[in-house]
């Protein structure tokens, strides 16, 4: 099985970091996994972007341009991408930053208000982690039992501190009641 | 029988190909003397530029590279950061140097690379027959200059030692002659000092040795040395134009 | 074999070189390969090597010239505008018979051009990246793993036949994370006798040269020069083949393109299309014998490159224009989906005018 995964919103927002984590865990399941980021000025506080794969089998194409898995933090990601999902795919939506909803009626929409969540619980910065954690629940894209051992992988070693928050963020996705 | 005169170990037997009454075998033998003297021909590097030195490489006795056009400075950067207790010096004419190699010129100062430049600076292109050097003279008449320099129109000459004394990272820059006796001998002291600096690890040191072109100036050679002292030194005044060690004594 | 880590292919790229004894990384900043000269000047003071930001991308490939001339391994890397400029180094590396490993992190041109991925410096790698009668090896890895293996390779056959050698990766291979495994082995150490390294008054002096003034001396020079590169077309080809055993059209594609190639040929071959692929992994040498012999067995070849179509000169003339080429491409940093070359699949399929 294969999962293609965009994940989409505005620089700063953690978005290629909630990316690698998946893939970092992908790989401790022994899965074929890629990442591959948008680059350039538009970083600097614009749009992000980063293409997630994992699978069973090699990965071919790096790239994800009709993803089984959405993920936005931003209302120009929805609007860019929204289209590009491919039928019975999965659309996961910060609702503290977008307010509407999905338009097309042959995926499945989920809607987390992440943002709001994160300065709630004191997590200011991890609403990534949180629509993160909401995904690996509706999804399995990854088994939620194994997170600590990717965080560890991709928290800095500079910031080792932080592991605990985004453990807490990640479980606070994944226990969200809609 | 005592020995009175002899050619300096670090120099070949290969007969040199310069003009008659070109001052580069005078400049030669001092480079030569200096790494004799210092005892380090053994671990001497030498870079050769592009321009009338370009086979500089088979007159000194030490191991050579030939570098492109202008990039002395950084292949002797290349070669001194792999084997740092290597003593590598470049041998650069006025358009390797001051021309297209400014910028490798200029940032080796910068950087305060451990290395030692000999410029020579005879005011003209000569390896492609005499024509504008950066440092020809206003109104010097050449291949390219046929009505004279024109400042108006092709701007002035680069002083290298006064733009690199403002240079923090270079340490020692000095300017010399090779048109007499006594200029002769304070050429070689300063050379052999830009040497001894690399040694001791004082950076980036760089002696200009203000030089006569005789066949493309069109002078006899004693005519060039003339031309030299009544046109070139009022010009390019001689003297030491950096010297970062003895200024902290 | 070791814990496979998550990297990204330029900084891959760079551990690589490191764990291939380069002690000297001499480069000048531009994207999208910036990140290989940020990791260098991080690492490179803990190995005891050195990292020097150079002036110029000139400075810094006659730095590698000078720090190859003195018997080390040397490295810089850039983008497309930025090789332009090694351009120069490039053929005094090769006039001087000195090994020096390259890297050029593509992306779109000409001119400033963009800074998205493309492959439109092949003809510069393969072709003339300067002045005079030679050659480099040029290498084209398609996998984060790949960026490894081929950087420690590239050193190894650099010192081996003295020589440059181009990696010529994309931006997308310099920016994406996989997979890897750095386990990689002995380094080969070969002999550099010739090198500047001082004569200790022992020997006579060495002189690294490539001016000749005399034709005969420089003919003599470039034919045995050739000689050397015609054992490496013998010896150092390497390519890929993907689902070639029945295929009756073949892709040929590397980098990138390859990968996103897969991805079609499993579409077509899932509608009943017999396609495969040759990826070329070194452009230079081409695998020139091995498309000729498949270009007994196909129909027709399928050029699939992020450029106006450059490669494709190289397949017709190793195919004797035997079998109709077809060019799938994108340019100026666009890349084409998977869909884009099974349009193509599908037209050459049906024999459509190519």
């Amino acid at each position: 099985m294969t999962k293609n995964m965009l994940i989409a919103g505005f620089g700063g927002q953690g978005i290629l970091f909630s990316g690698k984590f998946l893939a970092y865990e992908g790989l401790l399941e022994d899965k074929s996994v890629s990442w591959l980021p948008s680059y350039g000025p538009e970083m600097r506080g614009g749009t992000a972007n980063c293409s997630v794969i994992i699978s069973d089998t090699p990965v071919g194409s790096p790239i994800v341009s009709n993803p089984d898995i959405l993920m936005v933090m931003n209302m120009p990601s929805l609007d860019k991408y929204e289209d590009a999902t491919v039928v019975g795919g999965q659309i996961f939506i910060d609702s503290a930053l977008i307010d509407r909803k999905v338009n097309r009626e042959d995926v499945e929409a989920y809607y987390i208000p992440a943002t709001k969540l994160a300065s709630d619980e004191g997590l200011s910065g991890l609403a990534n982690m949180i629509m993160i954690g909401y995904v690996i629940r509706k999804t399995n894209i990854i088994p939620f039992e194994n997170i600590e051992r990717a965080l560890q992988k991709v928290v800095p070693a500079s910031k080792q501190h932080l592991l605990d928050a985004n453990k807490k963020a990640l479980e606070l996705g994944f226990n969200y009641a809609e | 029988m005592a020995v009175v005169f002899e050619k300096p170990k670090a120099l070949t037997d290969a007969v040199l190909h310069y003009c008659p009454g070109c001052t580069h075998g005078i400049i030669h033998r001092l480079v030569a003397e200096a790494i004799d003297e210092l005892g380090i021909q053994g671990k001497t590097i030498g870079i050769a530029p592009v321009g009338c030195s370009v086979m500089a490489y088979d007159y000194f006795d030490i191991d050579m590279v030939q570098a492109a056009h202008g990039r002395a400075p950084a292949v002797a950067t290349g070669v001194k950061r792999a084997n740092p207790e290597n003593i590598v010096f470049t041998y650069q004419g006025d358009g390797d140097l001051a021309a297209i190699g400014t910028a490798e010129t200029v940032h080796s100062a910068a950087r305060g690379e451990n290395i030692t430049v000999i410029f020579v600076n005879n005011a003209i292109y000569g390896m492609t027959g005499g024509q504008m050097a950066p440092t020809t003279l206003p109104g010097q008449v050449t291949q390219t200059s046929p009505y004279g320099r024109d400042t108006a129109s092709v701007g002035f000459p680069i002083k290298v030692c006064e733009l690199l004394s403002n240079v923090d990272g270079a340490t020692y820059l000095e300017r010399v002659a090779v048109n007499n006796v006594k200029n002769v001998k304070a050429a070689k002291k300063a050379i052999k000092k830009a040497f001894q600096n690399q040694i001791e690890g004082k950076g980036f040191s760089l002696v200009e040795v203000v030089s006569t072109f005789p066949t493309n100036w069109g002078l006899t050679p004693q005519k060039a040395l003339d031309w030299l002292e009544e046109n070139m030194l009022p010009y390019y005044p001689l003297g030491v134009y950096k010297d970062k060690f003895a200024e902290e004594k | 074999m070791s814990e496979k880590v998550l990297m990204k292919g330029n900084e891959a790229l760079a551990e690589a070189a490191i764990m291939a004894g380069c002690r000297h990384y001499l480069g000048y900043p531009i994207t999208p390969q910036t990140e290989i000269a940020a990791y260098m000047a991080k690492r490179m003071p803990k190995v005891g090597g050195t990292f020097l930001q150079a002036e110029s991308e000139i400075a810094a490939i006659n730095m590698v010239i000078g720090v190859s001339s003195a018997g080390k391994r040397a490295m810089t890397s850039s983008s497309s505008p930025g090789i332009s400029l090694k351009g120069e180094g490039l053929s005094y590396l090769a006039g001087c018979d000195l090994p020096a490993f390259v890297v050029n992190v593509q992306r779109g041109g000409p001119g400033l051009g963009g800074i998205q991925p493309s492959q439109s410096d092949y003809f510069q790698a393969v072709k003339g990246t300067s002045h005079g009668d030679y050659r480099m090896l040029v290498l084209a890895p398609a996998s984060v793993q790949e960026m490894v293996t081929m950087t420690f390779k590239g050193f190894d056959l650099a010192d081996k036949y003295r020589m440059t050698v181009m990696l010529l990766a994309d931006g997308t291979m310099g920016q994406m994370m996989e997979p890897v495994s750095l386990d990689m082995g002995e380094v080969t150490e070969y002999d550099k006798s010739w090198a500047v390294t001082g004569t200790n008054c022992e020997r006579s002096h060495n002189i690294v040269n490539s001016l000749f003034l005399k034709p005969e001396e420089l003919e003599k020079k470039n034919f045995e020069r050739y000689e050397k590169y015609r054992v490496i077309e013998e010896n150092e080809v390497m390519y890929e083949e993907y689902m070639m055993d029945d295929a009756e059209y073949c892709i040929v594609a590397f980098g990138i393109a390859a990968r996103i190639s897969k991805n079609a040929i499993d579409m077509a071959r899932a509608k009943g299309i017999k396609v495969g692929m040759l990826r070329p992994i070194t452009l230079w040498p081409f695998p020139k014998k091995e498309m000729r012999a498949i270009a007994d067995r196909v129909k027709s070849f399928i050029s699939v490159e992020l450029s106006m179509g450059q490669m494709i000169e190289d397949i017709r003339l190793a195919t004797e224009c035997t079998r109709p080429v077809y060019l799938c491409n994108r340019t100026g940093g666009m890349i084409m989906t998977p869909e884009e070359v099974l349009a193509k699949i599908e037209e050459a399929s049906k024999g459509g005018n190519n």
